[in-house]
């Protein structure tokens, strides 16, 4: 007879999150990309058909991964995987709950299911991650039942200035609401279009209830560095690391880069003789801006 | 009181903030230096091949295990108790344990998050209501040697010991909104 146990509680499904602090989550496309991430110290892997660069070249509509796909990636690895599945895609993240994926990322990168709803995240035991640009998408987002919150970056870019950007809305508004007086709170929920609950919770704590991390756009210890230094508490790395030209050796940089992110003397150690990173790609040339999916 | 938390990865950050509101002085733990005059240490949760491969990349692994057997009072919770362990299963070939104390403990053993559970759990000699067990991709410990003390079982399994100066448990009392198991560590590192 086994003693009581309550399963997929808030709690549990944020308390990941809070375990992948100060880590770096390494986008892969196969097992072989899996091991090399879980050998240079990632500590968990999302795993997909293709990284956001291919997607941005490929074009077409992009979907949740082939679940075999996924299933090599989890046997290859003992850190968690996760997976991404389409915003508003409810029978995708099913599928995703049923493979055992252990966090399901509804994301932007692939092409939205719903150009109005997001899923009802709290009917799943899985927990989920969600991209935001700004406070009031955060907080939508973890209204709905979001565990963990990424801020979006633009994916496949290799450029940060958006992750910057949107990094710096969020905490900016979370720094304005702390100062702002109590019946200003009623405004402020009104203009972030957020449950005027949470906006007070964030208001008390100077922080969002969920962990907060950063994607989108990082390809060098130091991007990593930055975010971090920034307010970020870990980092998605989507094509930085398998499209630079050495995989091994970027991916152990960008783990040794966040733990000490605050340690100038290590980032520069861990940045010598790395190869070129990814190609980058400014903003302003791009056709799609993956970071304006999602309402 | 200075409580040292080993803040490579992971959720160091709650166990510092249990430690303070307990009024200890905290130091975060990120290299070798930072382990200077510490009273007591605490390995946090998080992935423990992480922590285990920037154990070696910041030149804290032999200190540190210096440190531990000289004495130095130690809790690892969940994958700070993987890297304390004798012996690791399912872990991987390079993980390569500090072996502080006498257990076998097996890696993600409930099986992947959708399992991950809370539990109340009834802790020795600790006074009051039972304490909430959070439980996240848990290892188990299979074997724990004749010099161990078990401190609490969930279904037929230790889940919190001590071996000596060594303590460790396979949920994560820093997330229990509770600081009891940590003031519980404090007075006997104290005593």
């Amino acid at each position: 007879m086994s003693e009581p146990r309550a399963i997929g509680t808030a709690r549990v499904k944020r308390g990941l999150a809070e375990m992948l602090r100060g880590g770096v989550i390494m986008d892969v496309v196969t097992p072989e990309q899996a091991k090399v991430a879980e050998d240079a110290g990632a500590t968990a892997v999302m795993a997909l058909e293709r990284v956001p660069s291919d997607i941005r070249r490929d074009g077409g509509v992009a979907r949740m991964s082939d679940p075999s796909m996924i299933e090599g990636i989890q046997a290859a690895v003992t850190i968690p995987v996760m997976a991404k599945c389409r915003i508003g895609h409810f029978a995708e993240a099913q599928v995703l709950e049923s493979l055992g994926v252990d966090y399901v990322d509804e994301s932007e990168v692939l092409t939205p299911a719903d150009e109005a709803h997001h899923i009802d995240k709290w009917t799943f035991t899985v927990p989920f991650v969600c991209g935001a640009t700004n406070l009031g998408e955060a907080l939508r987002r973890i209204s709905e039942g979001a565990c963990l919150i990424r801020s979006k970056g633009e994916a496949g870019t290799g450029n940060i200035v958006e992750a910057v950007r949107h990094l710096r809305s969020i905490l900016g508004d979370i720094k304005a609401l702390t100062v702002a007086p109590p019946e200003e709170i009623y405004r402020w929920a009104k203009e972030l279009q957020a449950p005027v609950d949470l906006v007070a919770e964030v208001a008390e704590r100077g922080e969002l209830p969920v962990p907060m991390f950063c994607a989108g756009g990082i390809a060098t210890p130091a991007d990593a560095s930055l975010v971090m230094q920034m307010g970020a508490q870990a980092v998605f790395v989507g094509s930085g690391i398998f499209k630079s030209e050495q995989p091994e050796v970027m991916a152990k940089a960008i783990v040794e880069a966040a733990t000490h992110f605050a340690d100038p003397s290590i980032i520069a150690k861990v940045s010598r003789g790395l190869g070129a990173a990814m190609p980058g790609a400014e903003i302003a040339s791009l056709e799609v801006r993956l970071a304006e999916r999602g309402w | 009181m200075r409580a040292g938390v080993l803040c490579l990865q992971g959720a160091f950050r709650e166990h510092c903030e249990v430690f303070a509101t307990l009024g200890a002085d905290v130091v975060e733990v990120r290299t070798p230096k930072h382990l200077t005059d510490l009273d007591a240490l605490v390995l946090p949760g998080g992935e423990s091949s992480t922590i285990s491969h920037l154990l070696v990349t910041s030149g804290l692994r032999e200190p540190l295990s210096q440190a531990i057997r000289n004495g130095l009072p130690t809790l690892g919770t969940c994958a700070g108790m993987i890297v304390l362990a004798n012996e690791v299963l399912d872990g991987r070939p390079d993980q390569e344990p500090l072996c502080a104390i006498d257990l076998t403990a097996r890696r993600n053993a409930y099986g992947r998050q959708v399992d991950s559970f809370e539990a109340p759990l009834d802790v020795k000699d600790l006074v009051g209501e039972s304490f909430p067990g959070v439980f996240i991709r848990a290892p188990v410990i299979e074997r724990v040697g004749p010099g161990v003390e078990v401190l609490a079982m969930h279904d037929d399994r230790a889940v919190l010991a001590r071996e000596g100066n060594v303590w460790v448990t396979t949920f994560h009392p820093e997330l229990a909104n509770d600081p009891r198991i940590h003031e519980y560590f404090l007075q006997e590192v104290a005593a």
